[in-house]
């Protein structure tokens, strides 16, 4: 033990002297094992549970704390589908989180738990990576970890940072930037919205959903680089990005506002608390299906605010005069975002 | 002094480093540092390939890993590599030789087999590491037989770190259960299973075994499961006897309660854990030296330990605590387990992914390595017959030879302190019960005649059960102290029926003690042997399967007339200490003396 480790300890440390003179200590352990980092990583890392749980449909996914107030950065995914969406912190506390917000074209959404000096990422200290980069992910994939078990860490390399060429067929994704292409199985089911870190355990991505290529039957493994969120976090941080779940009174009501009806759509049955609004038909002649609106759409965006499910949907539109343009964002075929405006005659 | 060295060390290393990269340039030289470490990396692994283990299924089909741990060829592997093959199997090492194998003991449950690689008594071999110590984050590496690719005997290494520990898995199919294991991100693929998992330095510290495998098949995709050695080394004993060993159940199951803590929900009343006290709604808050904060907790612990083994346990009532040590009793019923095992219920560790529709199956479709499958255990006719002497069927068994084996290595061990064969004549004890009074114990081939200050007694064979339990609150001292010298004067042989059970712990003892389980004349008890130097140091009598038995501890051996012989007797029963038996004369007897009364 002492033979393998202490060359390499005295390495670093002579690295470390070249690089800079601080945390010599932290460095030496580096080296060695990624323990002390995973350790200082793991508080920050939960482990989330929603909606799911048919078959190849898990129910779990993971996120990662970035505000001291308890707000969870997570991928924009059916989990997130509930009213009752529990974030279990690496500690074992378990929370019930709300949706702040969510950003389709990045598949990311934010979440809140009712927590308070919890430990978090500065996303303001994300750092940028390139090829070759080693990198530590961390994630609750398979749903191994439970109560105060920690998420799974496993370890890799950048392969490359390019952006993701989405197409028919491979890699069906809303999210069309740049990614991290990496060399170890991080994008497993549960994985997404997982941290990538460096191995100092500085955050540098989000992990991903599951993206296949069914062409060849290959998987990706990636992560989106922080920067690529950064602005829009703090837009839903900052509450720039409304959504119609969140009650807001000082809104007047029209006289005459949209309807489903009248617009020609009828949504799939609202069997839960929280069915995502996708459109089940649009009938033939009607205001909707002129502006081209398709059966199995699903409605992410009513005049820019974000209606996750049938119930916010119904309800926003009431805020909306019959005689004003409607502006709907959706989702086509999991992969294109379309944005649909809607004048009724 | 050792840290100053070592920064002396650093700093000099780091000068050396920093004059190189300035004189050299960055890519240059590479810093003598480095060649080294990758030099003793190099020689780990190397080291630790030498000792690993190609398992060869019957009819070539099939197979996976092993690891070596100790020079007269006993080696590990799963459980559900080995079962495939049977009684007998081909291995190979690195040394491009191909050994014969035999099945030692099995764990079904706990997805481990011992074999026994023949041929040589200085195989390359890697001892069982500390499990406990691997933390996560730590470099980890797997060596073994992937996809069964070591054709040429040469095994595969793969690197990682390691992802969890302390993970459970629930058991897959009706066996198989990974509890407290060790989670990796190495490539562990079908073929790697059975197969060691080394720390950075070599130290073995888990055996591998599962992965989790979903929609993209049967391929590693960074999710691998290792059986810790801490566990394994529990087992080991077990594993030794030959048996089909069974994995252990508290006799009552626990929940989390809304508060989240970890209480009882069920006890079985005939289980130990009811009689020290455990009830429904009792808070856990240790077992086997653990914290309990989970239920995955929980069970992590109770997976770790063979049936029948005692292990402290805590629990919380209101606002006392009790701290107890329980017996775990088996977690299958001996049919059960057998049936399970040689049945078809046993699943392999693998869950069933659909196939994508859009790839239907053709014949042209290159076949795909497989996993290995249970089928036909070899036959044991066509052994040659220095193997089939060492493969000894009996039911309940896996190799009946090495249990065998094992009696007589304990009992020979034991027979160094003393040869009672000939000392059939009563035996007699005088001394003093906790300084209370004189006590006289005469042992006899049908009897014991006793006085103790409370006034006499004796037991006969022929008495009944609650007679023959005295002295009262004792649980049968008078008994256990007949079998004990039946014991000694027949040996394993001709005492009843002895089996080597494994090693146990004592809780008098740091290390674990061989065990022999017996029946005599319906009395059933376990004699413990010091794994060093052979001794007698316990031994628990069970009246009844539901009944606390008597405990007896041998204490302070001295030697009488060039035998060792106990001096204090600490006899327990259940949680209490009914007294300790101060030995001031200890006189042995052989028939002939008995018949002559000059």
């Amino acid at each position: 033990m002492q033979l393998f480790s202490k060359p390499l300890c005295a390495l670093t440390f002579s690295l470390s002297l070249l690089i800079t003179s601080e945390n010599h200590l932290l460095q030496l352990h580096a080296q060695q094992s990624y323990a002390e980092t995973i350790n200082s990583v793991q508080p920050k890392i939960v482990k989330l549970y929603g909606a799911g749980g048919a078959r190849g449909l898990e129910s779990y996914q993971s996120g990662f704390l970035i505000s001291s107030e308890g707000h969870v950065l997570t991928v924009w995914s059916y989990v997130l589908d509930t009213e009752q969406l529990t974030v279990v912190l690496d500690d074992g506390r378990r929370f019930t989180a709300e949706l702040i917000g969510a950003d389709p074209r990045l598949a990311i959404a934010l979440l809140k738990i009712p927590a308070a000096e919890v430990p978090h990422f500065q996303l303001a200290n994300a750092i940028p990576l390139t090829s070759g980069n080693r990198v530590l992910a961390f994630c609750n994939l398979f749903g191994v970890a439970t109560g105060n078990e920690s998420a799974s860490v496993l370890h890799g390399n950048v392969a490359v940072r390019t952006q993701l060429t989405a197409r028919r067929g491979a890699f069906e994704s809303t999210y069309k930037g740049s990614v991290y292409v990496l060399d170890a199985m991080t994008n497993n089911p549960g994985a997404a919205g997982g941290a990538l870190t460096d191995r100092q355990g500085n955050l540098a991505g989000l992990l991903g959903k599951e993206l296949r290529n069914s062409l060849d039957n290959t998987w990706l493994n990636y992560a989106i680089p922080i920067e690529e969120l950064v602005g829009s976090i703090d837009d839903l941080m900052a509450g720039r990005v409304p959504t119609a779940r969140r009650t807001d009174d000082s809104r007047l009501k029209p006289n005459e506002p949209m309807s489903l009806d009248e617009l020609g759509v009828a949504l799939v049955p609202n069997l839960l608390t929280t069915t995502p609004p996708f459109v089940d038909q649009v009938r033939n002649g009607f205001a909707a299906h002129a502006a081209g609106l398709r059966t199995d759409d699903l409605i992410l965006f009513v005049n820019d605010r974000l209606v996750a499910s049938c119930k916010d949907l119904r309800n926003e539109l009431e805020y909306i005069d019959r005689i004003d343009e409607l502006v709907l964002m959706i989702e086509r075929d999991k992969k294109d975002l379309l944005e649909i405006k809607i004048r009724l005659p | 002094m050792r840290l100053r060295g070592f920064f002396q060390d650093a700093f000099f290393i780091s000068i050396a480093t920093v004059l190189t990269l300035r004189s050299y340039g960055l890519a240059d030289e590479v810093p003598e540092a480095v060649i080294k470490a990758e030099q003793n990396r190099i020689q780990t692994i190397d080291q630790a390939m030498r000792t690993a283990v190609a398992v060869f299924g019957p009819g070539s089909r099939g197979g996976g890993s092993g690891v070596v741990i100790s020079p007269d060829g006993y080696a590990l592997s799963n459980f559900h590599v080995t079962h495939p093959s049977g009684d007998y199997m081909k291995c190979s090492m690195a040394d491009g030789k191909l050994y014969d194998a035999v099945i030692v003991g099995v764990d079904p449950t706990g997805d481990v087999a011992l074999i026994k690689l023949l041929g040589r008594e200085d195989f390359p071999y890697t001892p069982l590491g500390d499990s406990d110590k691997v933390l996560v984050g730590d470099w980890c590496f797997v060596v073994g037989n992937p996809f069964l690719l070591a054709t040429d005997f040469q095994p595969t290494v793969t690197y990682g770190i390691v992802s969890g520990v302390h993970r459970y898995q629930y058991p897959s199919g009706t066996l198989l259960e990974y509890a407290d294991c060790l989670q990796t991100d190495a490539s562990i693929n079908p073929g790697n299973s059975g197969g060691p998992l080394f720390d950075a330095q070599g130290s073995l510290i888990g055996i591998n075994g599962r992965g989790s495998f979903e929609k993209r098949g049967r391929v590693n995709v960074g999710v691998g499961y290792a059986i810790s050695a801490n566990q394994i080394k529990h087992f080991l004993g077990y594993l030794h006897s030959g048996r089909i060993v069974d994995h252990a159940t508290l006799g009552a199951t626990v929940a989390t309660a809304p508060d989240g803590r970890v209480i009882v929900s069920n006890v079985v009343e005939s289980a130990d854990a009811y009689r020290r006290g455990l009830r429904y709604g009792d808070e856990l808050i240790e077992f086997g030296g653990r914290p309990v904060d989970t239920v995955n907790q929980f069970k992590n612990v109770l997976g770790i330990y063979p049936k029948g083994w005692r292990i402290p346990l805590s629990f919380r009532r209101g606002n006392q605590r009790f701290d107890v040590l329980v017996r775990l009793a088996g977690l299958h019923a001996q049919d059960e387990l057998l049936e399970k095992v040689s049945g078809h219920s046993l699943e392999p560790p693998r869950p069933k992914p659909p196939e994508p529709p859009e790839k239907k199956k053709r014949p042209q479709d290159k076949p795909k390595p497989q996993p290995p499958l249970p089928h036909k255990p070899a036959i044991k006719a066509d052994l040659p017959p220095e193997i089939a002497k060492i493969i000894v069927k009996k039911r309940g068994y896996a190799n009946y030879y090495f249990n065998e084996l094992n009696r007589q290595r304990v009992w020979e061990a034991f027979r160094t302190t003393g040869n009672f064969s000939k000392q059939n004549g009563p035996w007699s004890l005088i001394g003093k019960m906790d300084a209370e009074g004189e006590v006289r114990v005469t042992l006899e081939n049908d009897r014991v005649l006793a006085d103790f200050p409370r006034g006499p007694e004796t037991m006969k064979l022929d008495d009944p059960l609650e007679k023959q339990l005295a002295p009262r609150g004792s649980g049968g001292l008078l008994i256990s102290m007949y079998l004990w010298r039946q014991l000694l004067i027949s040996g394993p042989a001709t005492y009843g029926d002895v089996f080597y059970l494994g090693q146990a712990p004592v809780f008098t003892h740091q290390e674990l003690c061989d065990v022999f389980q017996t029946t005599h004349d319906a009395f059933e008890a376990k004699y413990f042997f010091h794994p060093n130097d052979g001794t007698l140091v316990a031994m628990e009598m069970y009246p009844d399967t539901n009944m606390d038995p008597c405990e007896l501890y041998f204490h302070d051996y001295r030697n009488v007339k060039g035998t060792l012989l106990p001096h204090r007797l600490e006899v327990r029963i259940g949680d209490t200490a009914f007294g300790t038996l101060e030995i001031q004369s200890f006189e042995l007897n052989s028939a002939a003396a008995e018949n002559d009364p000059a």
